[in-house]
This record gives C-alpha cells, structure tokens and sequence, in this order.
C-alpha cells in the first residue's frame, strides 16, 4: 500500500506540471484555456515527430519545442485570447474550445490515430527504478518528472516575486489599468505570461509522452485533469498546484484499488468533493481560492 | 401634433413579424405531412435536423440568454439516451420511455444546478465538462450498458421499419416545435424580461429585484431536458448506444458551433445556425477530419470577428426581426422640435437587442 501511495504522490508531480500553466494563465488573463491539454499533446507530437524522423533524443528535442511552444503561447495571446476577451468572459471559452477542436483534428489528420510513446526514445530511463526501504521501487522518470514540477514551481515563483518581468505579470493580474498607469506594458505582460505558461505546457507534454501513450484526442482529459488539479489545489501560491495534483493522484490510486475501473472515477470524485466543501464554506471557487480580486467588467 | 403620436411606442412585434408567425405555422404544417412525400433517407434526415434545432436552441437559452457557456452538455444528451434505454429495458414502450428519459434527465439537472450553477464563466464551462466525463464513466459500470460495447434498443425492433421512421420523424418535430413555443413563450413573458436583463448584466439585473439564480436554473434545467429529449430521440433513430458516442465532447462543440454562427442570444439565430450546421454537414461531412478542423476554425473566427453571429448582424444592421421576443421602444419619427436627428438616434440605440 505505501507502494502505491508513493507512486501516486510521484504522479502528482505530473499532474502539477500540466496544472500550473493552467492556473497561471488563469490567475494573469483570467482566462481558462480550453486548448490547454490539445497544446500539451502537440508538444508532445513535436517531440515524437523529431525523435522519429531525426533520431533527436526528446530531451534535446525540448530544445527546440520549448521556444517554439513560447512563440505559440506568444501569438494565442496576442491573435486570439487578447482580441475575445474584449468581447466578455464568455467568448474566450468558445475560441479556445475552437482552437482545441481544430488542434486535435489537425493532429489526427496528420498523424493517424495510432497511439504513440516518447518511452521507445529515451532509453531505459523509461523503466530504470530505484528500490527504496520497505521494497519500494520507483521509477526514475516519476523520480525525474517530480522533481521537474517541483524546480518549476519554485521557478515560477521566485521569477514572479524576483524579478521585474515577474512583477509587472503580478501588476497586470491585480489591476491592468492602474498598471498602465506607472508603466506596465499590459499587452506585453500578458503576452509574456502566456508565452511561460506555454512553456509549462510544453513541458507536461513532453513527459506525458514519456510516461504513457497519447493520441490526438489525449487533449481533453489532460485538459480536466489540469482544472482539476488547479481546483483542488489552488490556494493561492502555486504550491498549491503540487498539492492539488498529488491529492488528484492519490484520489486516482484510491480509486483503481476499489474498483478496477475507478482509476478516473475517483479523481473526479475527489474534485467534486473539494470543490463542494470549498462552495460550502466560502461560497467561491477557482477565483477565490487564487485570492486574487474579480477584474471588475467594465 | 397631438401629444399620441409624439409618446414613443413599445412595440411587440413588425409587420415582418406577424408574416413569419404564419410562415412558421404553415412550415411546421408542411414538415407534418412531408413523410408522406419524402423517401426514407430524406426523413432520417430530417429528423437529424430536428434534433438539431433542439440542441443549438437550448444551448442558446443557456448560454445566449443565461450567460452559462457549458462544454458539459453531453451530458445531459448521454443520459437522455441511456435513461431511454435502461426503462425500455424494464418493459415501458420504447416511445414512452424517450420522454420519460428526459423528465428524469430534467429532473436530474436540479440538484446538480444547486451546486454548478455557483460556478463562473470558465469553471461552470469546464465543471460540467468533468461531470459529463464522470457521469461517462459511471454509465460505463452499468452491465446493461456493457462498457463501451455498448447496448441498443431492442424494443424498437418490434415496430415496421416504415411506420417507426415515421413515428420518430413526428415525435422529432413535435418535440422540437414544443421546445421552441416553450422557450418562446418564456422569452417573450416577465420571465424572459429577467432573462435578457441578466444576459446584458448580471450584477445590474440583480439590483433591480430580478432573481438571477432562480432565473438561471430555470434555463439550466429547461436545456437539460430540451437535450435529454434530444439524446433520446438520436437513440430512437440510430437504435446503438454506445457510450462513447452519446457522451462525446462533440456534441457540444456542434451546439457552440451552430449557436455561434446562427447569432448567439438571438432567438432565430439558434435556428438558422442548426439549419446551416445541417446544410454543412450534409456536404461536407464525408470529409471526415476536414470537415471536423473546419468547424473548429469557423467558430474560431465567429467568435474573434462575428461575435453576434450571422442572425445577430443581418439584425443589427436591417432592424430584422422575425420572431421577437422583446420589447423595442420607437420614439415617433416625425417629431418637428428641432432634434429630430437626436431623437432618431435614440431611437436606433434602444433598439431592443433580442
């Protein structure tokens, strides 16, 4: 049993890397990206594509789909997110569920629906492990995968407290105009958050590949899992994300060990559990838990 | 110029109105006895159709006059199948146990509007779309449903084939003209004045008394049951169910798609946007993945370009209005005192959205 509750708390750590771009772009643009998971399964068929047809190992691949993942998250901001969001809440949901429609199918046009794995290209990392006390093997690519989350976040959060970038992003997310006022580039902030956050999902992309299978349409459960995992967690710092994708993981282990297909069932479970207690006690959800304030609509 | 014709008018309808209110009886009469001259195929079709205009309509109730974007609403399509089938299966008329399907779907919808419904924007979209797939997954468990093998409705099997294409044809557009008259009459009523008032500003709305959340849930569980009637309606016409297909994502992106283009909160533009869905589909849909990449790119632009879709537009700029269901205030136009332009552009600028 500690076996599997020290898998599911590795597992966590991937479900913190999908997540926290998520609840990044959220806590800057206010905006939840529907495209999110079908722009994860991209990056993670860039990775495949190059290891296959060039032999490029997906590690250095990364280097090359990071920054072109960030020249992505630039343009959907500046083409897409900027212009819908001026035409309320709503219409950002549409474009961006859109844009994920056109994202999967192109993907499937383009490469079948067979599934595909990273795991052929990077060794035996894909199934190396370590025994730990008490017979506990653990693989090193969710050794690796969690540690990545972890220097993530904490990157994440040393850059927006640390630095000037970093501080005009905050700036813009608490209040665009006042921003505007003492010299923040807004459009460029926001431009900026959501060239990160693509990185971000670039990243989950890559060891989604590595640690499982993926097809066109993985996007959408990605996608929940995510929200998910933002939901549970969010408490206002984004290490609140690692603890929501490992209560996530764990509610997942639970689940598969009481029913044989409750793997998914019992994350779903758990993330309606939090959310209603969260209703309940406060009355608030995702926007609250970010403790950031409502963009009043104008 | 007496002090009558100076006040301004509220008018309920045009005289283009109270044409299309006769066009609209005499179509539904047309498409009652069409069966009779239209060959197999073309009555499938239709019935496609029908159940069309339900879903764009009532995802337009939700979203266009609710402000609730659900990508959740397979769902509610999913269930509306599934119901069908497990009370079939316990021995009620399969054409009974359609709309008993949707009562329970409607039914359904709200205790989970109780708790969804205190989400906003993005985490009301995406909420439902996790109950959708945990709903899904639990319907998966059901060993009626056998997984995603999946099940059909046998009991239909029992009718002629001729006689049952007929039957659903009649029960599609009889279920489609109730929820149009329904959502209709709800527009055009007090309520629909709360509805279009919470449309515009929620929090505005709610200072003047309106009664945003009952207002909403109302429209939350109206569209539950519009689309459990149609999900079990798709059951009758294609007798499978298989999971996966009922509670497909896609479902929803055809909804967004139709309202989108049709003219979103506009009650004609759900409509047209079916209509033209349909028209698409018929043409392209053998393109497969294409046709699928296409969808997503039209909406895509509708809503960065066109955000009032295509009804929403021919509205604004021609004054267009076939079925009202608003109230549009008209300041006479021949007032002489000097401001009359000024007059007159208010009179354009109150134009009643819906």
């Amino acid at each position: 049993m500690s076996n599997q509750i020290v898998q599911g708390i590795l597992l966590g750590g991937y479900y913190a890397l999908i997540a926290c771009g998520l609840s990044f772009m959220f806590s800057v643009m206010r905006i939840i990206n529907l495209a999110h998971g079908s722009l994860a399964v991209f990056s993670a068929y860039a990775l495949w594509w190059l290891a296959s047809q060039f032999h490029i190992s997906p590690f250095v691949g990364l280097l090359i789909v990071l920054p072109l993942m960030a020249a992505i998250g630039w343009a959907l901001q500046r083409f897409l997110l900027e212009r819908s969001a001026r035409g309320g809440a709503l219409l950002p949901i549409l474009t961006t569920f859109g844009l994920a429609i056109v994202i999967d199918n192109a993907l499937f046009e383009q490469f079948g629906a067979d599934t595909r794995s990273l795991a052929p290209y990077i060794g035996s990392l894909s199934y190396d492990s370590w025994e730990w006390p008490g017979s506990i093997n653990v693989g090193k690519l969710a050794v690796i995968m969690f540690a990545a989350a972890v220097i993530l976040l904490g990157g994440l959060q040393l850059f927006l407290t640390r630095t000037r970038l970093g501080r005009s992003i905050r700036a813009t997310s608490e209040d665009p105009d006042t921003a505007g006022l003492v010299g923040v580039d807004a459009r460029r902030a926001n431009a900026l958050a959501a060239a990160i956050a693509m990185v971000t999902v670039g990243l989950a992309g890559a060891f989604l590949g590595m640690r499982a299978t993926f097809d066109p349409y993985t996007g959408a459960p990605q996608l929940l899992f995510a929200f998910e995992a933002a939901v549970i967690g969010g408490a206002g710092s984004l290490w609140g994300t690692l603890i929501g994708g490992i209560v996530l993981a764990l509610a997942q282990t639970l689940g598969a060990q009481i029913h044989p297909q409750g793997f998914l069932i019992g994350g779903h479970v758990a993330f309606l559990i939090v959310l209603f207690i969260r209703l309940s006690t406060s009355g608030l959800g995702l926007r609250g838990l970010l403790r950031l304030p409502a963009r009043k609509a104008s | 110029m007496s002090a009558v014709s100076n006040s301004p008018v509220i008018e309920r309808g045009t005289s283009a109105s109270r044409i299309s209110a006769i066009a609209v009886v005499v179509i539904i009469a047309l498409l009652a006895v069409a069966p009779h001259f239209l060959s197999a195929g073309a009555v499938d079709r239709m019935t496609a159709l029908f159940i069309y205009v339900i879903l764009a309509a009532m995802w337009n109730a939700l979203a266009g006059f609710g402000g609730l974007v659900s990508v959740g609403q397979q769902v509610f399509f999913g269930l509306g199948a599934y119901f069908a089938i497990r009370l079939a299966d316990a021995g009620l008329n399969p054409f009974a146990s359609l709309f008993v399907s949707a009562i329970i779907v409607g039914a359904i919808s709200w205790p989970m509007s109780l708790f969804m419904l205190r989400l906003k924007n993005g985490e009301f979209a995406i909420g439902m779309w996790v109950i959708a797939a945990l709903t899904h997954l639990l319907v998966n468990l059901d060993r009626l449903v056998q997984g995603e093998t999946g099940t059909s409705l046998i009991s239909l099997n029992v009718y002629d084939a001729g006689a049952r294409r007929a039957t659903i044809y009649w029960l599609a557009l009889a279920s489609m003209t109730a929820l149009l008259a329904i959502l209709f009459g709800l527009l055009r009523g007090s309520t629909g004045a709360a509805i279009r008032a919470i449309r515009d500003n929620e929090d505005a709305a709610a200072s003047v008394g309106v009664r945003v959340t009952g207002t909403k849930r109302l429209l939350f569980v109206l569209a539950a049951f519009g689309i459990g009637i149609a999900g079990a309606l798709w059951l009758a016409t294609s007798i499978t169910f298989q999971p996966k297909t009922y509670f497909n994502v896609q479902w929803t992106a055809y909804m967004i798609f139709m309202v989108l283009v049709g003219g979103i909160g506009t009650f004609e533009g759900a409509i047209l946007g079916a209509l033209l869905f349909f028209l698409i589909e018929t043409w392209f849909g053998g393109t497969g993945v294409w046709y699928l990449i296409g969808l997503g790119a039209t909406a895509v632009l509708f809503s960065l370009f066109l955000p009032r879709g295509l009804w929403g537009t021919l509205e604004e700029r021609f004054g267009l209005r076939l079925l009202p269901v608003g109230y549009r205030v008209r300041l006479p136009a021949n007032a002489t005192d000097g401001d009359t332009a000024s007059t007159l552009q208010q009179a354009t600028t109150q134009r009643e959205k819906a």
